[in-house]
């Protein structure tokens, strides 16, 4: 009987102190988990004040993960002539902006949706338009012209928060889109 | 020591700055505009440079500051390609405006080529500075 009770308490006693590095370990599971579950859902967002305030201040803020490397360098060096607009920078916000939209280009991150632009790109053929690279065609082909370009709430494929209402937390996934004038979109 | 003051002497006598101009930025950047030849400088002539029409033979082929910022300076605007709002340009509405020289700066030189085709001049800038900062 007295061994059964001083065998019951060493268990006890071993659970209780093994508890923390049990929880420790499943709370670091679950951090990595939720890791997991967020890189995998879509691009990172542009977060960069500088970048924000430089490029964010005409446009929705594109995530760099939207486009590789090499689309980004040709952009940048062409910033007189973006689009139609002039966004010319100077020399320090100019190097700025490109070391964070190069560290955190779609072929540098490992969000699952980025990787799927990157791999899309042909060798030497990166479009500066998120909109005419291939993986982009793709996941847009089936929907009709009149709901977008011929869409005057929408107006065109560059305007990704139209319809996107996550668009600038780098969230696109299919239900989160609401097409305006035609609403949500199931394909 | 003695050109600052002959510089501020000459803002003083053409009354470039108007006496209810207490913006820091605003008052520097006048006085290096004066230096560059900006000595006839108004707000009268800023209003009408506002609504100017420049033509260009691209994409809105009739430009001018109101394309983007509308006639009113009280009023926000809205980017005349993305549609994203722009706040209001009238200091008196929006305090964050003219008091960032750098800011200035880069805004005259993306929007003055967009808009005009070129820089703007010391004296239109001038002009549009207190224009804006009423």
């Amino acid at each position: 009987m007295k061994n059964t009770l001083a065998i019951t308490a060493v268990i006890f006693t071993l659970a209780f102190v093994s508890l923390p590095v049990v929880w420790s370990d499943s709370d670091f599971r679950w951090g990595e988990l939720d890791e997991y579950k967020h890189r995998s859902s879509g691009v990172a967002a542009a977060t960069d004040p500088v970048y924000q305030e430089e490029c964010g201040s005409c446009h929705m803020a594109y995530s760099p993960g939207l486009l590789p490397s090499s689309s980004w360098m040709k952009l940048m060096s062409g910033l007189e002539n973006h689009f139609g607009d002039n966004a010319e920078l100077d020399a320090e916000t100019q190097k700025s902006v490109t070391t964070f939209l190069l560290s955190n280009s779609a072929d540098r991150s490992d969000f699952r949706r980025s990787q799927k632009f990157s791999r899309s790109i042909e060798n030497d053929n990166a479009p500066i338009r998120i909109s005419e690279t291939p993986y982009f065609r793709h996941e847009h082909d089936e929907i009709p012209e009149r709901m977008v370009t011929g869409n005057p709430e929408v107006k065109g494929f560059s305007y990704c928060n139209a319809c996107h209402s996550k668009a600038e937390q780098g969230l696109f996934n299919e239900h989160d889109v609401r097409i305006p004038g035609f609403g949500k979109w199931d394909d | 020591m003695k050109t600052p003051y002959l510089v501020f002497m000459l803002l003083i006598s053409t009354q470039i700055i108007p006496a209810q101009a207490e913006n820091n930025t605003v008052t520097t950047l006048l006085q290096t505009y004066a230096s560059l030849g900006a000595t006839e400088a108004s707000a009268a002539q800023g209003k009408q440079l506002w609504r100017k029409v420049f033509l260009s033979n691209s994409e809105y082929s009739e430009r001018s500051c109101a394309s983007c910022h509308t006639e009113d300076l009280n009023a926000p605007g809205k980017h005349i390609k993305t549609g994203k709002s722009i706040k209001p340009m009238a200091s008196s509405v929006n305090p964050e405006r003219l008091s960032d020289k750098k800011k200035v700066e880069k805004w005259f030189k993306r929007n003055c080529k967009w808009t005009m085709g070129r820089e703007c001049t010391a004296q239109e800038k001038a002009s549009f500075l207190l224009y804006i900062n009423n």
